[in-house]
């Protein structure tokens, strides 16, 4: 009995050096590229101050000050003020939450959609041919034209953003789930799973997905940086986020007339949408690098 | 000899393809009983693995694939079956091995979750009970220390452990009939003989009807029952192994003897071979499907196609000069 206990105590412990020896692994590859780390510093340094930078911000971001109109960057207006007399710090941080929080949901709202386009017309011929080609419909015109005709039939409004986002990029996510399925789907494993009586719904989502994951992680991180700059251009031309509310699209929008006496009003809105893609796309290629074994040892 | 567990009567098997309809299987008739190992054997693209396809109709229908004949297990048509049917036939009451075991896993499911699949698909078992059998199966096909190794990932595992988890998969439901398509080939000698052994040993325990299709006659004479030859969608010749092997008649099944490497004899002597390829299913000969490569061939048999006669002890041959060529082996095993 006590010999059952011990050999049971050394499998569990066998199995737990395996696991943290794996994470380990993983995680020293992960800080092997100094790209990754780089990437993965500013974007959780974005995603810090989107959630807790209107706590730190000593302003209201609507508050208008008439007398302190573009005050240049100082000690009491970190980025300085706007031409209505608002504190640009303030309004760069809550405009962090309309570009990251469009930029987050169009990423999960396209991976969720795009999985489905995409799963499903691997598997289903008849189904490929005619969401194929609505996707290629979609894809014919240039993403931010269809964006801005999108939003011109919805309205401004920050939840159309994110729903005419989505439309222009979900049909991307379907061709690169649906590529990955139909290389997942001919794979003997899949004819097995048939063999064993498996159904076709069981086949696609407990079979077929899991392989696609990868691949779609990786550029969901892509359209959460294209829907960020998207949004910064439709809001920049006055069919995004509207005013008042910040978004860096609008802030940019309003420094546009300033731009020669007050520089810093298109300056840091586009810092800010610089650094969140480029922090993002270096992310993301660090991650296409850890999750493809194929390409990870050739970059070094 | 009563109801066989299966038998197919007339099989065919038409693909639509962009060269019009192909007919990869063309009226084969074959039957297995319980506990009997019939092998089907034949060069490559003679059609053994569509005929074990098309059995639990794995190939796509929507018009690409027809099938005509009759496919009848235990007193069922499986192609008059609706899909749902099939597939509460697949995997419980017939199950497949299939060729290459490096593929034939999952890669982002552990083996044991492979295995407990078809448990709780067929067998409605909670994931406990699931899991307490997939750990005997892993015992009864002998892999060492079956409690850490369904933790694992197949690409954790060796080959011949992975064709073991794949038979493991295959009889964790307890089938009636397996197919096992080439279930060796991509495995080294000893491993393949442990597992031929395996599946000889598994099917006295549980009774099982095998369909062995395998090009490795050696593996024929030491594990089946009965044989038949395949060739250009054609069972050619079908018997029990020893008159088979004895007594091949049909010239297509002797030059597959004899192109056995032996181990005894001249050593300078060359391998004896069937001269020509498989012919492509889209230009099959008139005549008899053998001919053009057949060395006995007469105009006879060029013009017309011979029938399957059936003679004495379950034999069967499709020849037109078998009488004449009957004996013509000398060093046949």
């Amino acid at each position: 009995m006590e010999l059952v206990v011990e050999k049971k105590r050394q499998l569990s412990d066998f199995r737990r050096d395996i696991n943290r020896e794996r994470r380990r692994l993983f995680v020293r590859r992960f800080f092997s590229n100094k790209l990754t780390v780089t990437g993965s510093v500013i974007l959780l340094l974005t995603l810090l101050i989107t959630i807790f930078g209107p706590m730190i911000s000593a302003y209201n971001p609507y508050e208008m000050v008439v007398t302190s109109r573009l005050k240049a960057p100082s000690g009491e207006h970190l980025f300085g003020t706007d031409n209505l007399g608002r504190d640009l710090f303030a309004r760069v941080v809550y405009g962090a939450r309309a570009s990251m929080g469009v930029g987050l949901s169009v990423a999960i709202i396209t991976s969720i959609l795009g999985m489905v386009v995409g799963l499903y017309s691997s598997y289903y011929k008849i189904l490929d041919h005619i969401l194929m080609r609505i996707c290629d419909g979609l894809m014919a015109f240039p993403a931010i034209l269809l964006a801005i005709a999108l939003m011109a039939a919805l309205g401004t409004k920050i939840e159309n953003v994110i729903i005419a986002l989505s439309a222009v990029f979900t049909p991307y996510v379907a061709r690169v789930v649906r590529s990955a399925a139909l290389v997942v789907r001919e794979q003997t494993y899949i004819e097995a799973m048939k063999a064993q009586g498996a159904s076709s719904l069981r086949i696609i989502w407990a079979h077929i997905a899991p392989n696609t994951l990868s691949p779609l992680i990786v550029y969901a991180t892509f359209i959460f940086a294209d829907a960020i700059i998207i949004e910064a251009g439709l809001s920049f031309l006055g069919v995004g986020v509207p005013a008042p509310d910040p978004s860096w699209g609008n802030i940019l929008y309003d420094g546009k007339l300033v731009i020669f006496t007050a520089w810093w009003m298109t300056f840091f809105p586009g810092i800010a949408i610089i650094l969140s893609v480029l922090g993002l796309n270096l992310f993301g290629d660090g991650l296409r690098d850890l999750l493809d074994p194929h390409t990870n040892r050739s970059k070094k | 000899m009563g109801e066989h567990l299966l038998e197919v009567k007339k099989l065919k098997t038409h693909f639509q393809t962009e060269r019009g309809k192909v007919t990869a299987v063309d009226g084969i008739s074959l039957h297995v009983d319980r506990g009997e190992v019939l092998a089907i054997v034949g060069e490559s693209g003679c059609g053994k693995s569509v005929t074990a396809q098309s059995i639990l109709r794995l190939f796509e229908e929507n018009g690409v694939t027809t099938y005509d004949g009759e496919i009848n297990f235990e007193g069922k048509n499986l192609l008059e079956q609706p899909l749902s049917e099939m597939r509460k036939i697949r995997g419980n009451d017939i199950s497949m091995i299939f060729q290459d075991p490096l593929s034939s896993l999952n890669p982002v499911f552990t083996i044991g979750d492979q295995i407990m699949e078809p448990i709780m698909l067929h067998q409605k078992l909670s994931k406990k009970e699931a899991y307490k059998r997939a750990i005997e199966m892993l015992k009864l096909i002998g892999i060492p220390a079956p409690e850490q190794r369904v933790h694992e990932y197949p690409h954790q595992i060796s080959g011949g452990m992975r064709q073991r988890v794949m038979i493991a998969i295959a009889l964790a439901c307890q089938p009636k009939l397996l197919i096992a398509d080439e279930p060796t080939t991509a495995l080294d000698v000893t491993i393949q003989s442990q597992i031929l052994e395996l599946i000889d040993s598994l099917r006295q325990k549980l009774d099982m009807g095998i369909m062995l299709i395998t090009h490795d006659l050696g593996v024929v004479a030491q594990h089946c029952t009965r044989v038949a030859v395949m060739y250009l969608g054609e069972v050619v010749e079908e018997g029990d192994v020893d008159s088979l092997f004895e007594n091949p008649l049909h010239p297509y099944t002797q030059g597959l003897i004899n192109s056995i490497p032996q181990l005894t004899g001249d050593r300078n002597q060359k391998l004896s071979i069937i001269k020509g390829m498989v012919p492509s299913l889209n230009d099959i000969p008139k005549g008899c499907r053998f001919a053009p490569r057949c060395p006995y061939a007469s105009a006879k048999c060029i013009e017309e196609k011979p029938a399957l006669e059936t003679l004495e002890n379950n034999k069967r041959i499709m020849c037109w000069h078998y009488k004449e060529i009957e004996g013509a082996v000398s060093n046949a095993t």
